[in-house]
């Protein structure tokens, strides 16, 4: 992975003394809160509703068993001892004190990480393809670009102050995991006919308020100019992106407003002045840069192991394991593995300080000591010898982290929603709490097979539940918590945006409304298709017809005391809760 | 006092803004170092091309573009930040300096905050009038935050990489 050289280092140093002055002149009052506000959110410092909440990045997702490490204790030493991994492949910690912020800042500088421009309004964290460098239908390894576009991002003088939030992912395979058509900017590494290495860019797309999958603005922008052109996208945006309302201020309704033949012909005419500049990549930077992420040394292995094939045979768990937990590997013997975070009974995403050294331990063992974050919030090991599975199996097993859940209906994508976050409408882990604990058992999720569960406390979209094969959206009725329902999102290579199915439902009906979904879909579906497929072939008729063709009693679908509580107040009330929720 | 080439000087122009009623072609401009905004320039042109101490600027919905031809007749261009989360000035700034070649003073003005000096100053700022209830020493410290930076900008127009040999992978 990417080491920081002794620029870095000092860049990243004069951050924390930037910051550490910052939250001084704030406690001082020589610096008011609407003045601190928008500097504390760009070092990734929110106000929540119980304490403040420090994002720290993980660029691209890509992570070592030090800053796994590291992560374990700011969560023990500045927080309550757990933190959430996030779909945009960060970590937060929703327990901090704003003076503690810049202590956690320099503890994260002695691993080469930061919070910077995890919020706020300018370029974000770049996302990436969790299985980049490993992934067998990858074409280009694009994490070398996403550390020079982090490089080129980070305290860019003229997009500090951007009208909005903005959002790049990449990737560079055939299979899009990146999710890169729902971001203000998608990049996909490609090769030309020629064998050079370009990008194809997306620009406009994005959830939220509005969701639009993004629209290609360019086929091929060769490599060594991907600063420049990317940058001219930036500047029109900062010049011509509205400032009046911020709902309508994000990149896609520029250009849904210019078009895109117009977008496009801004974008060119100011590239024009940049093009073939000194800001053009070199071949020596993306070399250096390259370097950084060399193939690890893998040992000649012969594919499959005896030992793991018998297990698979005698131990159902193990064999579950296996199907949802493991990804193929490029290089023989090898294979790529995600720890789960979705146990039911724990907030999707969390993972304790204990967890969070054991994995750093495991990736140590088991994965040259690197981890990644996916964007479907859960952690891999990237480089596994397929005969340390069984070894692997049971540590993480031990930790609880070896759920074999992955893709499956409890591998729910979802945000804090308002059990911490203050923008949200309703609550989400909460409600993914009660849909998981309906559906605990592997057996029937196995045969459910490959589903998306994507839940959003409120219209941002942090759940990206417009992309879920079944996207549920938190809205507020007076006072109450309220879901509106859509099927047939999805992400990926064909993303789209799902259809809501009709009015809402309260806390309480939605366990038996996902029911009532599956329902539809295990009577329609031909072998081996997917819900997603089935919804697609059948359209949403049947399945909006069934779940509203008799009434959902508001009461009936939960089952016992807990239920009956947990759809009041806030999980903070409930004792019984791990406290984590 | 204002912020210039990095030191806390005397200033002896004023800015001209519009008061209710106004209107850019009959607002009287008073005489001596004066900044007026783009469109008074553009309404009286006439008249005050003629005058040696004339400043102009630009609000953040304005284009550094619409004084392209003129950019000699001004001892002064400023840009006003009407809120200093509103980052258009940064990029007007970067297009006087890198597109159209203006070198002589840039003048950051309205909601000028510490914090955001290091990237006006990089954008292409070398003048800086902050916020009246804002200490100007204090303010000054905001340009030296950072020592270097990965980027070009209009302070440097080679990115790091080109500027520095860099070190790589252990």
């Amino acid at each position: 992975m990417y080491r920081y050289d002794q620029f870095d280092h000092q860049i990243t140093a004069e951050r924390v003394a930037q910051f550490r002055d910052q939250v001084r002149r704030r406690l001082s009052g020589e610096l008011k809160e609407d003045e601190f506000r928008i500097l504390r959110l760009q070092n990734g410092l929110y106000m929540q509703i119980h304490a403040y909440m420090l994002r720290v990045a993980v660029p691209y997702g890509l992570i070592s068993a030090a800053q796994m490490r590291m992560f374990a204790s700011i969560a023990r030493k500045y927080d309550r001892g757990y933190g959430h991994f996030t779909t945009r492949q960060n970590i937060q910690f929703n327990w901090f004190k704003l003076q503690d912020a810049p202590e956690a800042l320099a503890d994260l500088a002695t691993v080469e990480m930061h919070a910077n421009q995890t919020s706020g309004n300018c370029i974000r964290n770049i996302t990436c393809d969790e299985f980049a460098g490993v992934a067998r239908d990858e074409i280009v390894d694009p994490r070398p670009y996403a550390e020079i576009l982090r490089q080129w991002s980070t305290f860019h003088p003229e997009f500090g102050y951007l009208p909005r939030k903005f959002k790049f992912a990449i990737s560079g395979a055939e299979h899009d995991r990146a999710a890169i058509a729902v971001h203000d900017i998608g990049l996909s590494v490609v090769k030309n006919a020629q064998g050079e290495v370009g990008f194809r860019v997306l620009v406009g797309g994005g959830l939220g308020r509005t969701p639009i999958v993004g629209t290609e603005i360019c086929d091929f922008v060769p490599w060594q100019h991907a600063i420049t052109y990317l940058e001219s996208i930036v500047r029109v945006y900062n010049e011509h992106g509205r400032r009046d309302n911020i709902y309508k201020a994000r990149i896609k309704i520029l250009v849904k407003a210019l078009g895109i033949e117009e977008f496009k012909r801004q974008v060119e005419a100011d590239w024009q002045f940049t093009k073939n500049g000194p800001c053009t990549i070199t071949e020596a930077e993306l070399n250096r840069v390259s370097a950084c992420f060399t193939v690890p040394a893998y040992e000649q292995l012969p594919e499959g192991d005896s030992a793991v094939e018998a297990l698979q045979r005698d131990n159902k768990a193990f064999a579950n394991w296996l199907q949802r937990n493991i990804k193929p590997h490029k290089v023989p013997g090898y294979a790529a593995v995600v720890l789960s975070l979705k146990k039911t009974g724990i907030a999707p995403g969390d993972a304790t300080a204990e967890q969070m050294d054991a994995a750093a331990e495991l990736a140590d063992r088991f994965s040259f000591g690197e981890l990644r974050i996916t964007h479907m919030q859960n952690l891999v090991l990237a480089d596994v010898r397929q005969s340390d599975l069984v070894a692997l199996w049971k540590a993480a097993d031990a930790m609880g982290m070896a759920t074999p859940n992955i893709g499956l209906l409890n591998d729910v994508i979802c945000c804090p929603g308002s059990d911490f976050c203050t923008l949200a409408n309703a609550r989400s882990i909460s409600l993914a709490k009660a849909i998981a604990e309906r559906f605990d058992n592997i057996d029937f999720q196995h045969d459910i097979g490959d589903i998306e569960l994507n839940i959003s406390g409120c219209i941002n979209a942090c759940g990206h539940h417009h992309i879920g094969h079944i996207g549920i959206l938190g809205v507020d009725k007076d006072g109450e918590d309220w879901y509106q329902v859509s099927i047939g999102g999805s992400q990926g290579n064909s993303a789209g945006v799902g259809k809501v199915i009709g009015s809402s439902f309260a806390f309480s009906q939605m366990p038996e409304v996902v029911a009532r979904l599956l329902e539809v879909y295990v009577r329609e579906r031909h072998a081996d298709e997917r819900f997603i497929d089935t919804v697609r072939r059948i359209g949403h008729g049947p399945f909006k017809e069934y779940v509203y063709a008799t009434p959902i009693a508001g009461d009936a679908k939960l089952d016992g005391a807990e239920y009956a509580s947990l759809e009041k107040g806030t999980p903070y009330d409930m004792p019984y809760y791990s406290r984590r929720f | 006092m204002i912020i210039k080439n990095k030191s806390v000087v005397d200033d002896d122009w004023s800015v001209l803004r519009l008061n209710e009623g106004d209107t850019t072609e009959s607002v009287a401009v008073p005489s001596g170092k004066i900044i007026v905004p783009l469109k008074v320039w553009q309404a009286q042109r006439d008249k005050l091309s003629q005058r040696a101490d004339l400043g102009v600027w630009l609000n953040s919905d304005e284009r550094a573009e619409d004084l392209q031809d003129d950019l000699a007749k001004f001892a002064v261009i400023a840009v006003n930040f009407p809120k200093f989360a509103d980052g258009r000035g940064y990029s007007i700034a970067y297009h006087l300096r890198t597109r159209l070649g203006y070198r002589g003073e840039l003048r950051a003005i309205g909601d000028v905050l510490r914090d955001q000096l290091f990237y006006m100053q990089r954008a292409g700022f070398d003048a800086f009038a902050p916020r009246a209830d804002k200490d100007i020493h204090e303010a000054l410290k905001g340009l030296s935050d950072f020592s270097l930076s990965y980027q070009a900008s209009s302070d440097e127009g080679q990115p790091l990489f080109r500027r520095v040999q860099r070190g790589g992978a252990a």
